[in-house]
């Protein structure tokens, strides 16, 4: 029989992530064309593990492996990379599929590291082969690349978002094998030593209905107020692009784009801002974009669905004047 | 503390991506040239704890001649030494990268003081592989934490902390010598002066020339993604499209709350 291909599941509340469905999708894939069965191994405290391996009913799983060991959790990222890279070790797989987040891609670079392997992260599609030809992304989904990967384990994590993942059918949950692993104090010396809880409060970046977002055409932090007021009236949050993070007009976090955020509002409304790349590709998952923008040649033309040409800061607040004029008027 | 950045030379595309006719590579005639944001902050992260706590910063790129640029642009805001890995343009894999900034590492710290600390960006702007500081850190036996947006010192150790999983953060207490990669946002990047620009171009750039070698990961050709371009309808100009905006928002709901 063909050697397996192993999808690395991550189980949080016992369900498998979003982005672990994404991963089976593509692992499952894989299996079919090489013939060989479809592992699961669970990311996740063994206790988790073990209760969820059946949620894994309906993604063509044969086989959902429970890592064992006392003092292992997701806290130690180094841990879990020894405790896979045993596992590979012990079964022997064709290919470790991950996904492509940014824990997924620290697990399978340490992996990797650890192995001597290659690896290839956010591959969107893979054909299998004496080397496996992928098409994996480059400035963060803006290019792609199809490349070679030349390896006796083929390592490669999932873009986040890029893969359709069908409905579960009828296949049965899967067969569960634990698996205990051996870890030394140097596999368990990095680790999490404290932790904060996220704030509450404000409609956060990523949540919101409405984004409002502010380029170099805002002017200054001040500027902001007309964004920050039409926010307000909306129910939506406010970012920015990187120029005016860069010059401290708004926090980093409010940043949108390849090195911020990812967002997908119902609407953006994108003020003062040319439509880089960098910035679409935070952004462009947004169901419609409105650009309000002086040049009627700027690249967000492109992306945006809607325009209207003209100074923000004389558009912005004639548009919360005239809902606030609707509202009044009743 | 003795800290080494390393950073990677990328094309500074702007509003869209032109290839090469072969697809072999990004059109890059009519570009600038730049590093990835995070690596940006891994720069200036150096500087500032140098200036801080004293010792000296080094900055490294694997890259052909014309990298030279990127490491004047890091000593322009206050890194002290630069040491070039020249190649011939050819693509080299995270695998290969990794390999040559370690035998660089082991050099270096042969004849001098070791490195405290090693910082990367969290991924390289252009082909992104989110590895090349894992290898480096697991080939020298340092213990590394990604994705950092804070970094506190201690007595021969590192308090890093970052973003948890499922919001909030989570910090790591690791001892010293280690590896970071950093991300945008853990600090905010000073501009260059003039006399930094002018100190930068005169200092001298340590130069080697390593071997390439196949990695296991190997392009075959780029391509743009297929993505509907659509052609914004414009609904109005000025002010004056005040009354068409709001429509559109109530047309699709968000004036319901
Ligand atoms: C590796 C890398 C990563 C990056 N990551 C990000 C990222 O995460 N997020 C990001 O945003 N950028 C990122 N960038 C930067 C990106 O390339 C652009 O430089 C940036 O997005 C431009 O911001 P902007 O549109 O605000 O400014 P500009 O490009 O300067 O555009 C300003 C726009 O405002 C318009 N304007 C001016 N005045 C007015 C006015 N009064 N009313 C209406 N319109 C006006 C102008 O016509 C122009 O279109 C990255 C770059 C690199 C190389
Ligand atoms: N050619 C290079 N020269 C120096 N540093 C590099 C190079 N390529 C990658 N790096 C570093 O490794 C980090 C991660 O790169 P990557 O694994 O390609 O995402 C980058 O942010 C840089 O800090």
């Amino acid at each position: 029989m063909s050697a397996p291909i192993f999808a690395l599941v991550t189980i949080a509340a016992g369900v498998p992530e979003r982005t672990s469905l994404e991963t089976l999708t593509v692992a499952r894939r894989l299996a079919a064309e090489t013939g060989g069965p479809l592992e699961a191994v669970l990311v996740a405290a063994a206790a988790d593990a073990r209760s969820t391996a059946a949620a894994l009913a309906g993604w063509g799983v044969a086989t959902a492996i429970v890592i064992e060991h006392d003092t292992l959790t997701l806290d130690h990222p180094d841990g879990w990379a020894a405790a896979v890279a045993q596992v590979i070790a012990a079964r022997g797989p064709a290919a470790v599929v991950g996904s492509g987040t940014e824990r997924g891609n620290d697990l399978l670079a340490r992996v990797a590291a650890r192995l001597s392997l290659p690896m290839a992260a956010n591959v969107v599609s893979v054909a299998a082969g004496d080397r496996y030809r992928l098409v994996r992304q480059r400035w963060a989904g803006s290019l792609l690349e199809e490349c070679w990967l030349d390896a006796p384990v083929r390592l490669l994590t999932v873009a986040p978002n890029a893969v359709v993942v069908g409905e579960p059918d009828g296949t049965a949950a899967p067969a569960q094998e634990r698996l205990a692993v051996t870890l030394g104090p140097a596999d368990l010396a990095v680790h999490v030593t404290s932790r904060e809880a996220p704030e509450r409060g404000r409609i956060s970046l990523a949540e919101a209905k409405v984004v409002i977002g502010g380029g170099r055409g805002v002017g200054s932090t001040e500027g902001f107020g007309d964004l920050e007021e039409l926010a307000g009236l909306v129910g939506g949050a406010v970012g920015g692009s990187r120029v005016v993070t860069s010059a401290g007009w708004r926090p980093h976090a409010d940043q949108i784009g390849q090195t911020g955020l990812r967002i997908a509002p119902d609407l953006y409304i994108a003020c003062g801002i040319s439509g880089a790349i960098q910035h679409i590709v935070g952004c462009k998952a947004a169901k419609l974009i409105l650009a309000i923008n002086t040049d009627d040649e700027a690249p967000i033309m492109s992306v945006a669905d809607y325009a209207v040409i003209g100074d923000l800061h004389a558009i912005v607040p004639a548009i919360s004047a005239e809902i606030r004029r609707r509202s009044a008027g009743g | 503390m003795n800290i080494l950045v390393c950073v990677k030379r990328v094309p500074a595309t702007g509003g869209r991506i032109v290839l090469t006719a072969d697809g072999s590579a990004i059109d890059v005639r009519f570009l600038g040239f730049t590093v990835s944001p995070h690596e940006e902050c891994a720069v200036e992260e150096a500087v500032r704890i140098v200036e801080a706590r004293g010792g000296s910063s080094t900055v490294l790129t694997l890259g052909p001649a014309v990298a030279e640029e990127q490491l004047r642009d890091a000593m322009a805001i206050g890194i002290e030494r630069a040491i070039l890995l020249e190649t011939d343009g050819r693509d080299w894999d995270p695998v290969a990268t990794a390999s040559a900034i370690v035998a660089a590492v082991r050099a270096q710290e042969a004849v001098a003081a070791p490195f405290d600390l090693i910082l990367f960006g969290n991924e390289s702007a252009d082909s992104g592989g989110f590895q090349v500081g894992i290898r480096v850190a697991a080939a020298l036996g340092r213990p590394i934490v990604t994705g950092v947006k804070a970094l506190q010192l201690g007595e021969g150790r590192i308090v890093a902390r970052r973003e948890g999983a499922g919001g909030g953060w989570e910090s790591f207490e690791i001892p010293l010598p280690a590896v970071v990669s950093v991300k945008e946002g853990i600090n905010l990047p000073r501009y260059p002066s003039i006399p930094g620009r002018l100190r930068a171009k005169k200092k001298e750039i340590e130069r080697s020339t390593p071997a390439w070698q196949p990695g296991g990961l190997e392009k075959i050709v780029l391509r743009l993604p297929k993505e509907e371009v659509t052609a914004a309808e414009v609904i109005g100009r000025g002010p004056d499209a005040a009354a068409a905006v709001v429509d559109l928002l109530d047309r699709i709901g968000v004036l319901d709350r």
